[in-house]
This record gives C-alpha cells, sequence and structure tokens, in this order.
C-alpha cells in the first residue's frame, strides 16, 4: 500500500470539509446540541410532581407528615382538597399526578396502636413516573413510620432498635443523576451516525459526480482510497468525541475516571467499525439521498435501542439480547461506561475490546472486498 | 511491437442491449485514432472498456503488450483518460487539482511539469481559481491537463469538444497536436465529422459495430461518387426539390446542399436548372471531395 | 409582431457582469438563434427570458408579459428543453409524457391528443412502455422536444438541443424546429453547431455579456466579415494552422476537417505568397481556393482574436 497516495486522498478530504463551511459546523456542533438536549431536557429523575392534599384530620403530625413530602424538591403542593368527589376531577384534569389522603382517625389510631392508613392516590398513566411516586412516598412513609415509632416508643421508655436499616448507596452515581449514564451511550451513538454518515456521503457524492471515474482510472488501490477517504472523518469524530466529554463535564460533571490512552484507543477502534459501515453503505447506494437515509436507519436505531443506551440490555428477551450484538455501540458503551464511569483498567474490559477490534477487522476487510468487486462492475 | 492496442472478438451487452457487439481492431503507437458514430453506437463504452473502469463480458483487450483483465493497475498508470462529463473537483483550485491527481498517480517532483503543462495550455494565470469558476473551454483544458500530469503513453478522450465553442475547439486541437509530437497515442470519440478528418485512421461506429475502419482519405474512398456543394436559398426548398425530384441522394447543410452524383458533368445543368425552375437562387456551386460526414450519412442510410 | 422584446437586459452577481445591457427583438414564428462561447452570458439570458432568474436591470417581454414584473405569466406561455436535463431517464416514455402534461396543466383529453402527437415526432408509436434511459440520443431528443411544446406554447426556448447527437439526427431534429416554426410557434435556440445556425431566420452573437453582431446569416457574413476566406488543404494541418497565425496579412485562422480557413484583407489574393510561404516550411498545398464564408468564419473571426483564455 502506498502511503503517498492514501495521503493525497486524504489531504484532498480535508481541503473539502474545510471549504464547506456549513457541513463542517453541522459536524461540529450538532454533537455538542444533541448533548445539551439530553442532557438537560430528557431526564429520567422526576421532580417537581404535582401533589394535591386532602388532609380530614389537620393535625399537627398530618401536617409535619405533608411538609417532609413538600420538602423536597421531589412533590410540588399545589393545592388542597376538601372532599372526596374533588379527588376524581383532579385526577382526570391532571391538575395534580398525585393525591395524598390523611384520613381522620389517622393520629388516633396510631397512637391507640392500630394500624393507621394514609392514602396515596396516584396517575398510573405515565407509567415510569408513577412507579418514581410510590418509591418516594413509600420512602417518605417509612421515615415518618420510623420517627413516629421512636418518639412512642422512647415515651414508653423503650429504645427503639430498627433491625435492618435498608439505605442504598449507588456506586459511581450516587444521586443516580441519570446523565451520567448517558453520556457514555450518547457519545457511542453519535460516534456511529456521524462516522457512517460523513464517509457514507463523501464516497458517494464522488460516484454522483463522476470524478469517482478519474480516480478508478489512476493506478491506485482500493485500500489506498478507502483509507484516505475515512482518516479525516475518524479525526473528525475524534474531535466531536473529545467536545462531548469535555461538555460533558463543564455542564454535568461528568468526569472521567478511567484511563485516557486506554479511552482513546477504544474510540480509534469503534471508528474503524462506524466507518467500515459507512463504506458498505455507498457501495449500495447511488445518490446521497439513498446514502444518507440508509447510513442514518442503519446507525441510529440499533445503537439507540439495542446497544443498552437507555434500554438496559439484561432485560430484553434473550433473542433480541443476541441480536444486540450486530450493533459495535453495544460494544463501545460498555467500555466506555467502564472507563468513564467506573475507571476500571483493560483486565474488566479485554473481552469488549476484542469484540470490538474483532467487529472493526470483519467490517473493514469486507467493505474493502465488497468496494473491490463493485468497482469494475459497471 | 506497433500495437499499442489490440482489441479481438470484444463483447458488452446492458440488459438485452448489445452495446458492443464483437468488434476487432488495432491502435498503431503514436497515431491519433478517432472513433465516430451516433450516440448509443457504443463509443463511450468502448472507451470505458480500454480504460479499465468497465469489465467486457467477452472479448481481450491488450494494452502495452499487457492484457488489460490481468494488469489493469499497471496499464492505467500508463493511460489518461478524459471523460465526457466534467469529473474534476470544483472546490479546489486549478494547481490543487493538478496536485492531487499527480499524487494518486505517484508522481515525484511534479512542480516543473505542473508548470509547463499551465503554460501550454494558457492556464497558468488562473492557477489559482477554484476549477467551478472557469469557462467551459478552460475547464476541458483543465481535465487534460490532469489527465497528463503523470506523462500517460496513451490518452483516451470521450467526446472532448462536446459542448465547447468553436475557438475553443481550435485552441484544444493545436494542444492535441502538440502531444502527437511528442508521441502520445491519442484515442478518441467525437461527434465532430470534421474533427474526425484529422485523425490518422477512423473507425465509424454503429449499433455496437464498426462499420469502417481507414484513414479518413481511404474511408472517403467508400464512396466514389462525386459531390456537387450547391450554396443556395432556401435551403429547405432546395432540399425538398432535388429529394422529390430526383433519384439522387442529397444531403442538407446549413445554408449549402451537397448533391451526390456519379458524373458532375452530365448531372449538374438538369440539377441546376430544376432548382432555378423551383425559385432556389444558387449563390455558388463546385465540386467538393466527400467528406466523412458526406461518406457518414451515406453508409448509415445504406444499412438502414 | 415581436414574440420577444428584450431591452437593456443586465444581469449582475456581485461585481461580475453576466448579461450587459443587452436590446434585441424576436418576431413571432422566427427561429432566432444565439449564439457564443461558454461563459459567455447564454444561460443567463435565457433563464431571465424564462421568468427564473431576476434581471438587475432592463426587461424583456416574452409573450407580451413583462419577466420582470410578471415572470410567472410568461413561464405560462413557454417551453424550455436544456441539454443538462430534460426528461427522467427512470420514467417510461408515456410516463415522462403524463408528466410534463400534468405540470403544464393539460385537460385528460388534451394531453391524450398532445401525447400521440409527441410520440409520433419522435417515432415512438407503440412504444410508450420503453424506459427513457434506454433510448439513443437522437430519439430521446425528439422526445424532449415534444415534451417541451406539448402544452403547445407560443414560445420554445431550446438550450444546446443538439449537443453530442450525431449528423443525421441533428437534420431530422431541425426539421422538427421548421415544422413548429411553420405552424407559428418561435423558436429561440442556442447551438456552437454553426451549420446549425445557419437555419435560423435570425442570429445575435453574445460574448462576454455584450451583444456584438446580430442579423441573418447572410447579413452577418456580409456585414461582418469584410474579409476574405480562403479554404487550404494540405498535408500538414496543424503546421500550416500555426504558420499561417503568424503571417501578418493573416487575420484570422481556423480549421475545419483537414482544412484551414484563413481570412485576408478583401483585396487580398497574392495566392503565390500563400503558396511559397507553405514550400518555405515544408508544407504541401493540396488545394486552395476562396470560398462563401459559413457562420463559423464569423463566429471565429468575431471572437477568435480575443479569445487568448
Amino acid at each position: 500500500m502506498n502511503l503517498n497516495r492514501t495521503r493525497a486522498i486524504a489531504k484532498k478530504e480535508f481541503k473539502h470539509l474545510f471549504r464547506d463551511i456549513r457541513m463542517l459546523l453541522i459536524l461540529l456542533l450538532f454533537p455538542v446540541f444533541l448533548l445539551g438536549i439530553f442532557g438537560y431536557a430528557v431526564n429520567f429523575d422526576v421532580h417537581h410532581i404535582k401533589i394535591v392534599v386532602y388532609d380530614e384530620e389537620n393535625s399537627e403530625i398530618s401536617r409535619e407528615f405533608i411538609s417532609s413530602l413538600t420538602k423536597s424538591t421531589y412533590f410540588d403542593l399545589v393545592g388542597y382538597i376538601t372532599n372526596d368527589f374533588q379527588i376524581k376531577e383532579i385526577l382526570d384534569k391532571k391538575k395534580a399526578q398525585c393525591v395524598v389522603v390523611i384520613p381522620k382517625d389517622f393520629s388516633r389510631k396510631f397512637y391507640s396502636g392500630q394500624e393507621a392508613k394514609i392514602q396515596f392516590l396516584i396517575d398510573g398513566v405515565d407509567g415510569n413516573s408513577a412507579n418514581i411516586i410510590q418509591f418516594y412516598s413509600t420512602a417518605a412513609t417509612q421515615s415518618l413510620n420510623a420517627k413516629l415509632t421512636t418518639e412512642v416508643l422512647s415515651k414508653a421508655g423503650i429504645k427503639s432498635f430498627i433491625p435492618i436499616d435498608f439505605r442504598p448507596i449507588f456506586w459511581f452515581n450516587p444521586d443516580l443523576k441519570s446523565t451520567r449514564f448517558f453520556i457514555p451511550g450518547l457519545i457511542a451513538m453519535i460516534l456511529i451516525i456521524t462516522a457512517a454518515v460523513s464517509v457514507s456521503l463523501s464516497l458517494v457524492r464522488e460516484k454522483e459526480r463522476g470524478t469517482i471515474e478519474q480516480i478508478n482510472v489512476s493506478s491506485i488501490r482500493s485500500s489506498e482510497l478507502l483509507i484516505g477517504k475515512t482518516l479525516p472523518y475518524v479525526l473528525l469524530a475524534l474531535v466531536n468525541a473529545a467536545m462531548i466529554l469535555i461538555a460533558g463535564y463543564i455542564l454535568f460533571d461528568v468526569a472521567i475516571k478511567g484511563s485516557y490512552p486506554l479511552l482513546f484507543l477504544s474510540t480509534l477502534i469503534f471508528l474503524i467499525a462506524s466507518t467500515s459501515i459507512g463504506i458498505l453503505v455507498s457501495v449500495i447506494s447511488d445518490s446521497q439521498q439513498v446514502a444518507f437515509s440508509v447510513a442514518t436507519m442503519i446507525t441510529m436505531l440499533p445503537s439507540f435501542i439495542l446497544s443498552g443506551f437507555v434500554f438496559p440490555i439484561e432485560s430484553m428477551p434473550p433473542i433480541i439480547q443476541v441480536i444486540t450484538n450486530i450493533t459495535p455501540a453495544k460494544f463501545f458503551i460498555n467500555v466506555l461506561r467502564a472507563i468513564i464511569l467506573r475507571g476500571v483498567g483493560v483486565f474488566a474490559i479485554w473481552d469488549q475490546l476484542l469484540y470490538l477490534i474483532l467487529y472493526a477487522s470483519v467490517l473493514l476487510g469486507a467493505a474493502i472486498i465488497i468496494y473491490n468487486k463493485k468497482e469494475t462492475k459497471s | 511491437m506497433n500495437n499499442i492496442i489490440e482489441i479481438t472478438s470484444l463483447r458488452k451487452s446492458y440488459g438485452g442491449i448489445k452495446a458492443v457487439n464483437n468488434i476487432s481492431f488495432s491502435v498503431n503507437a503514436g497515431e491519433m485514432f478517432g472513433l465516430v458514430g451516433p450516440d448509443g453506437a457504443g463509443k463511450t463504452t468502448t472507451i470505458r472498456i480500454l480504460c479499465g473502469l468497465v469489465n467486457q463480458e467477452s472479448g481481450t483487450v491488450k494494452i502495452l503488450d499487457k492484457d488489460l483483465t490481468r494488469s489493469r493497475k499497471e496499464i492505467q498508470k500508463n493511460i489518461g483518460y478524459l471523460s465526457q462529463k466534467f469529473s474534476l473537483y470544483g472546490d479546489l483550485s486549478v494547481d490543487e487539482n493538478i496536485e492531487f491527481f499527480a499524487e494518486i498517480h505517484n508522481v515525484k517532483d511534479y512542480s516543473k511539469r505542473r508548470d509547463e503543462l499551465l503554460d501550454f495550455s494558457r492556464l497558468k494565470p488562473f492557477r489559482n481559481r477554484t476549477a467551478e469558476k472557469l469557462s467551459g473551454g478552460m475547464k476541458q483544458k483543465l481535465a487534460l491537463v490532469c489527465s497528463l500530469i503523470h506523462e500517460p503513453k496513451i490518452l483516451f478522450l470521450d467526446e472532448p469538444t462536446t459542448g465547447v465553442d468553436p475557438v475553443s475547439r481550435r485552441d484544444f486541437w493545436k494542444i492535441l497536436s502538440r502531444l502527437l509530437k511528442d508521441g502520445i497515442t491519442i484515442f478518441m470519440s467525437t461527434p465532430y465529422l470534421d474533427e474526425a478528418e484529422r485523425c490518422n485512421r477512423v473507425a465509424l461506429m454503429n449499433s455496437g459495430e464498426i462499420i469502417a475502419l481507414d484513414t479518413p482519405q481511404k474511408v472517403k474512398g467508400l464512396m466514389n461518387q462525386q459531390i456537387i456543394e450547391i450554396v443556395c436559398s432556401p435551403v429547405r426548398i432546395a432540399y425538398q426539390t432535388i429529394k422529390r425530384n430526383t433519384a439522387l441522394e442529397v444531403q442538407m447543410f446549413g445554408d449549402r446542399i451537397n448533391v451526390i452524383v456519379e458524373n458532375y458533368r452530365t448531372e449538374l445543368p438538369s440539377i441546376k436548372k430544376l432548382l432555378t425552375e423551383n425559385k432556389v437562387n444558387i449563390a455558388d456551386e463546385r465540386i467538393i471531395p466527400p467528406s466523412l460526414e458526406n461518406v457518414f450519412i451515406h453508409l448509415i442510410k445504406d444499412a438502414e | 409582431m415581436n414574440s420577444i422584446e428584450v431591452k437593456n437586459l443586465t444581469k449582475k452577481f456581485g461585481s461580475f457582469t453576466s448579461v450587459d445591457n443587452i436590446s434585441f427583438n424576436v418576431k413571432q414564428a422566427e427561429i432566432f438563434g444565439f449564439l457564443g462561447a461558454n461563459g459567455a452570458g447564454k444561460s443567463t439570458t435565457i433563464r431571465m427570458l424564462c421568468g427564473i432568474l431576476e434581471p438587475t436591470s432592463g426587461d424583456a417581454t416574452v409573450g407580451g408579459y413583462s419577466v420582470a414584473k410578471n415572470p410567472e405569466r410568461v413561464k405560462q406561455n413557454i417551453g424550455y428543453m436544456s441539454q443538462r436535463f430534460s426528461l427522467y431517464n427512470d420514467l417510461a416514455v408515456g410516463e415522462n409524457l403524463d408528466f410534463f402534461g400534468g405540470v403544464y396543466g393539460l385537460s385528460n383529453e388534451k394531453l391524450k391528443e398532445r401525447k400521440k402527437w409527441v410520440l409520433k415526432i419522435a417515432n415512438l408509436e407503440g412504444k410508450e412502455n420503453l424506459l427513457t434511459g434506454s433510448l439513443p440520443g437522437g430519439i430521446k431528443q425528439r422526445l424532449a422536444l415534444g415534451a417541451a411544446v406539448i402544452h403547445q406554447p407560443g414560445i420554445v426556448f431550446l438550450d444546446e438541443p443538439t449537443s453530442g447527437v450525431d449528423p443525421i439526427s441533428r437534420r431530422n431534429f431541425w426539421e422538427l424546429i421548421n415544422e413548429l416554426s411553420s405552424k407559428g410557434t418561435t423558436i429561440f435556440v442556442t447551438t456552437h453547431y454553426l451549420e446549425e445556425a445557419e437555419f435560423c431566420n435570425n442570429i445575435i452573437l453574445i460574448d462576454a455579456g455584450k451583444l456584438i453582431a446580430e442579423g441573418n446569416p447572410k447579413q452577418l457574413k456580409s456585414e461582418y466579415l469584410k474579409n476574405s476566406i480562403y479554404e487550404i488543404e494540405s498535408d500538414k494541418v496543424i503546421e500550416a494552422l500555426e504558420l499561417f497565425e503568424k503571417q501578418d496579412f493573416v487575420v484570422e485562422t481556423s480549421i475545419f476537417g483537414n482544412n484551414i480557413h484563413i481570412s485576408v484583407e478583401e483585396k487580398f489574393n497574392n495566392l503565390i505568397l500563400i503558396n511559397k510561404i507553405c514550400e518555405e516550411n515544408g508544407i504541401t498545398i493540396k488545394r486552395i481556393n476562396k470560398i462563401v464564408p459559413t457562420l463559423e468564419d464569423v463566429f471565429i473571426h468575431l471572437l477568435g482574436s480575443e479569445k487568448k483564455s
């Protein structure tokens, strides 16, 4: 393989890239833009849940309970109701997602040793939020429970004893900030889409314009052409990756715990796999529209749904779990999460890295072979 | 070995259409070879096969004594190709385009050659202009320069002057003749039969087959009739008068008609009389040797 | 009656003047030729006349409507056939015609009638289902012309319609144009085949955005070319060309097949000198005679000396 020729192709590609300002800006800024959207707007944390309270009792304890709920940012008290009929209206009209009902005889029952009930009426339409509301309200209630029990017991002279204090500590992501969880997946998705799309477009553009013919008539080999063409986009993607990480750190406090060189190497391998997808797409596409559509479709959907970016693979049916192996994003996300969030070394991820390397070599090899065959077909 | 290109029983079909139907011929080193024919005759397909852009269905091609199918990349080091469509990079400058092609052909120290080519094509004052801003004639010259930067032994030109104005065409031909003097073999397809006259040998192609191949002189000799050229007006009336009232073959060219006769001495007076009777004004008349265009039209009409 | 009236039409792109203050008229049913080198401003002018590009200054009335003020009405009464694009290669012949008919708003019966006519002139009767991309060039051009006039416009613009088409098909195509013109359609055509320009009733020649010659073919040859043209057949064509270019008495040279045309001062007739020069330089002259100039001679004469780039 002749490096001079490869370099000539790469040099020209850079020139094209820098002379098309609009494309360049899109390629550089779009990823950061996406990050912002995901980070700020898309959030599985649920805050400011609107609640309405029906306090039949209006005692010191009930008021204390309510204030413990509203003290946190999780619940926002938007109103009080005074009768049963209003409950339906509130939930139907979505004035609140949850109605807390404290019955008349709450304290009396509690202090007399009977079971006292607090009712939480939750709008179940948004299952996700509903689950979380249930979780928080249970936690709040447990808290109150514990506190009141201690009071009662101490009044009776018995020291309280809580056998098991269940308090989960979430390793690596203490406040369960979903943003931290997103960043690796986001990086993977953005990289695979931009790498595949930009490479496929650049190859098909030459086909469309006819300039590919001059190249085909020269003595350049397919491998030199393909590698030369993909190099600038790999570099661009690396810059993108760096920008996302920096933005993630500045905006969302996501810091890289692990080794930078390892991160760089893994990203490089992943990019080789991604650009190979772009090459394959270009072989079957005759126009830029087709190339764009196909490349976007086969990278975006799998990397969003099947890679473990948003939906955990472990909770998918077994056959789907096998299918998830078709996207290199899956392995890359595991590697990224390991390096960024957990800070582990090669030993913990060597198998994922191996998969990635295998994937990249097979794809690149196939791309070159198929491109070669197709070159002189028609 | 004088045959720099040897084609044997070449065939290529697209769908059910035989684009190239069993053609065989050779091209001598250092000659200007013209391939002429109507649209769809198979000229572009033939050139693309010779350049290694498309695989033939059957038949062999030997270029520079090597088999094309086996030694494609090696042969491609020594050939240049000018396609019908402008296929250079619009957003790169003249200099940058040449630089790119020099580099992918692995030409070391190309600056001197680049300067020479820019001088001789008169593109030097425009070397920093982006290719898309060049006029049609200049674009062709740039494309030609890019196909020459690696000093190829054979140049394949696919309709290089189509859509180019007559003045630029004239300039382009001057460049081509310089190249011939330097020993390059030129294989070109053209729809301009007057350009084909300047080739050393010419092949007339129609529907995938070669219907005549020889020097322009000898091809013209295939027509042993004589041609009377009559500049007259209105041309259409003149054309139709001859067509309707005689069995003679008549061809219309702008402001004149060409009438094909066996013996001009006996036929001319009656033709002139016929025209004057039909109110056609004759400005000039002379005997001309058949041009390639005359022969071409004649041969195709014969084949129909 | 003028089909097209152009007054001081100008188009500037930034500081670059593409069309510079041109004025001319085209009579109804005339075949009007528009000649010039590539980049001279022809396409820009046509685009303005078709109402798809706004003039910087000046105006033109096409079919009675102003291109600057009423481009939409202009478009309704014209047809346009461009060399770059005319038909969809992946549609069948009939489908292309259906499309263009629909775009021009033809009623179903009208479309049927016109389709028949187009298929007839393109020699494609009964071949509606052929894929357009599979047609040979000459037939495609005729089909494209048919599609461009399927709505029977009063004026049709043809931009290099016979480019790359073989001589026989070109002649057939011009027969078609003549037929249209005899039925009253005004034809506005650009071409590089100057022998075709001889078929035009009137011609203008444009260079660097400016109008430099106008008239019918006869006028162009007599008014703009005062020189005599000699045709020289020799054994070394290009050498002869370069040799004559250097001579003082030669105004312009051009090449036609294996012949050179030299234009000289009207009074010049020193054939002996010509023979001597050729002999001295090893060139054998086979034939030399004075000829009636062709339009190509005029074209090269008017544009040749400026075209040093």
